[in-house]
C-alpha cells in the first residue's frame, strides 16, 4: 500500500499555486477582465467628477482603493466558483494535502494576479491624472501589497463560503465589503500620505495594515477545515 | 403563555418604564444640551445591548465550531437578529440626538462609520443565512463568516479612541475631563439594565422559535421519508 503521508503544507501550496497559475495564464480571461474593469472604473471617475490635479491628489487613493475592491470582488468569486463544476473540490479535499494548503495556494494566486492588475492600473492612474510618482514607488509597493494581500486572504476565504450559496456573484461583494471597509481606509490614508507635497509613509496606517492581515490570516488558518468541509 | 415568562415580560416593562420616568424626569439637566441629552440613557443603553449580543453571537459561532450542536447556531441567528435590532436603535437615536445639538443628522466620523459598517456586517451575515439552503453548510459557514464579522468590533471601539471624532469624547472610561454625575451614572445603569432585559427576552423567544423551527423540518424530513423506513422495519422484524 502506499504511504499515507501528508505532504508539508509549503510544497502542496507550492504545487497548488503553481496548479492555479497555469490554469490562469492558460487563457488569462480572468486577469484580462479584472484589469479592464479597473481601468473603466478609473476611467469613469472621471467622467463623474472632472477632477483638477489638486482633487484627483486628494481623492486619487480613495479612487484606486475602490477600483480595486471592486475589482477584486468580481475576481475573487470564480476562486472557488469554478470548483463547484465537475466536483474539482472533492479531489482537492481527497488529496493528502492540508486544508490550509489549498487555501493558502488560491491566496497567493489571487495575490498574484491582483498585483500584476494594480501594476497595470497604478501607472495608467498617474498618468490620466497627472499624479507623479517618482520618489514614492517602493513605499507605494509596500502598500499596495499590504492591502491587496488583506483583500485576498479575506476574499479568498469568503469566496469559499459564497461559492455554496445562491446569488453568489452578489454575495461575495455583500459578504466583502464591509469586513474589509477598515482595509479600505486604512490603505486609502496611506497612500494618500504618499501623494502629498511632501510624502511621507504613515507608520500607523501601516502597522494597520498590517496587523488587519495578521488577524485575518490567523483567523483563517484556524478555520479553514471548516471551509473545506463537506 | 407560562407564568413565569408573563412574571418576566412584567418585570421587563417595568424596568422599561422605571428607566424612562427616571431619564425624563429625575436626572439632572445637562449644562450645554438641556432635554435633548437624556436621549442618551437610551442610546447608550441600546449600544451596551448590541455589544452584548453581538459578542453572544461571537461565542455561539465558535461553540457552535466546536461542538456542532445546532443549539449554538440557533443562539448565534437569534443574538444577531436582536443585536442588528439594538444597532438599528442606536443608529436612529443618535441622529434625532444630533439634528438639534450638531444641526446636521449624520457624520462621516469614526465611530458612527464603523458602527454603520458593524450594522452592515450582521445584516450581511443574516443575508448569507438565508441564502445557504443545507442546514449544517447553512450553520458552519455563517459561524465562519460570523466569527470575521466579530473581528471588527474591537476596531469599532478602538476608532472612536484612535481616529479624529466629531462624537463626543468618552465619559465613562474616558481620559481627563471625563466623569459622570452620580445620579446620570444611575440612570444609564437602569436604562441599560432595562435594555438589556427587554432584548433577552426577545433573544429567549427567538431562539425557542428556531429550537422550534430545526425540530419541525428534522421531523418533516423523517416523516416524508418515514414510510419506507418503517417497511424497511417491518420487513426486518418479521
Amino acid at each position: 500500500m502506499f504511504s499515507a503521508s501528508r505532504m508539508s503544507t509549503a510544497r502542496a501550496t507550492a504545487i497548488l499555486l503553481g496548479k492555479e497559475l497555469r490554469l490562469e495564464f492558460r487563457t488569462r480571461e480572468l486577469l484580462s477582465a479584472t484589469i479592464v474593469f479597473s481601468l473603466v472604473v478609473v476611467v469613469l471617475f472621471s467622467f463623474a467628477f472632472d477632477p483638477s490635479p489638486s482633487e484627483a491628489r486628494r481623492f486619487g487613493p480613495g479612487l484606486l482603493w475602490i477600483a480595486f475592491l471592486f475589482a477584486g470582488s468580481l475576481m475573487l468569486n470564480p476562486s472557488f466558483a469554478r470548483e463547484q463544476a465537475n466536483d474539482t473540490l472533492d479531489g482537492l479535499r481527497l488529496a493528502p494535502v492540508s486544508s490550509f494548503a489549498i487555501l493558502l495556494g488560491k491566496m497567493l494566486a489571487n495575490l498574484i494576479f491582483m498585483l500584476f492588475a494594480e501594476c497595470v492600473i497604478v501607472p495608467v492612474f498617474s498618468v490620466l491624472y497627472n499624479v507623479s510618482l517618482a520618489g514614492v514607488v517602493g513605499r507605494l509597493v509596500l502598500v499596495l501589497f499590504l492591502g491587496t494581500l488583506g483583500l485576498t486572504i479575506t476574499g479568498t476565504v469568503f469566496s469559499a463560503v459564497s461559492a455554496q450559496a445562491r446569488m453568489r456573484e452578489l454575495l461575495l461583494p455583500l459578504l466583502l465589503l464591509p469586513v474589509l471597509a477598515p482595509l479600505l481606509i486604512a490603505a486609502a490614508e496611506s497612500t494618500a500620505s504618499l501623494f502629498l507635497e511632501q510624502p511621507a509613509l504613515d507608520r500607523t496606517w501601516v502597522a494597520f495594515l498590517v496587523g488587519f492581515d495578521i488577524v485575518f490570516m490567523t483567523a483563517s488558518w484556524l478555520l479553514c477545515d471548516y471551509l473545506m468541509e463537506e | 403563555m407560562k407564568a413565569s415568562r408573563v412574571i418576566w415580560t412584567l418585570i421587563g416593562a417595568a424596568l422599561v418604564l422605571c428607566a424612562g420616568y427616571m431619564a425624563l424626569f429625575i436626572a439632572p439637566d445637562e449644562a450645554t444640551m438641556h432635554a435633548v441629552q437624556r436621549i442618551f440613557y437610551f442610546h447608550v443603553a441600546s449600544w451596551i445591548a448590541m455589544y452584548c449580543a453581538f459578542t453572544t453571537v461571537f461565542v455561539a459561532n465558535v461553540r457552535y465550531l466546536l461542538s456542532h450542536d445546532r443549539k449554538w447556531d440557533a443562539l448565534g441567528v437569534s443574538a444577531a437578529e436582536v443585536g442588528v435590532i439594538c444597532c438599528t436603535i442606536g443608529l436612529t437615536t443618535g441622529p434625532l440626538w444630533a439634528k438639534p445639538v450638531w444641526g446636521i443628522y449624520w457624520t462621516w466620523d469614526a465611530r458612527l462609520t464603523s458602527t454603520f459598517i458593524l450594522w452592515m456586517l450582521y445584516i450581511a451575515y443574516l443575508l448569507l443565512r438565508g441564502l445557504l439552503e443545507d442546514p449544517e453548510k447553512k450553520a458552519t459557514l455563517s459561524a465562519v463568516f460570523g466569527i470575521f464579522a466579530s473581528l471588527d468590533m474591537p476596531l469599532v471601539y478602538v476608532s472612536n479612541r484612535l481616529w479624529r471624532t466629531q462624537h463626543p469624547q468618552p465619559v465613562i472610561l474616558g481620559g481627563s475631563g471625563s466623569g459622570l454625575n452620580p445620579v446620570m451614572g444611575k440612570t444609564l445603569l437602569l436604562s441599560a439594565i432595562a435594555i438589556i432585559g427587554v432584548m433577552v427576552l426577545v433573544l429567549f423567544d427567538r431562539y425557542r422559535l428556531e429550537v422550534l423551527r430545526n425540530e419541525y423540518a428534522e421531523l418533516k424530513f423523517l416523516a416524508e421519508s418515514g414510510s419506507t423506513n418503517a417497511e424497511i422495519a417491518g420487513r426486518d422484524t418479521r
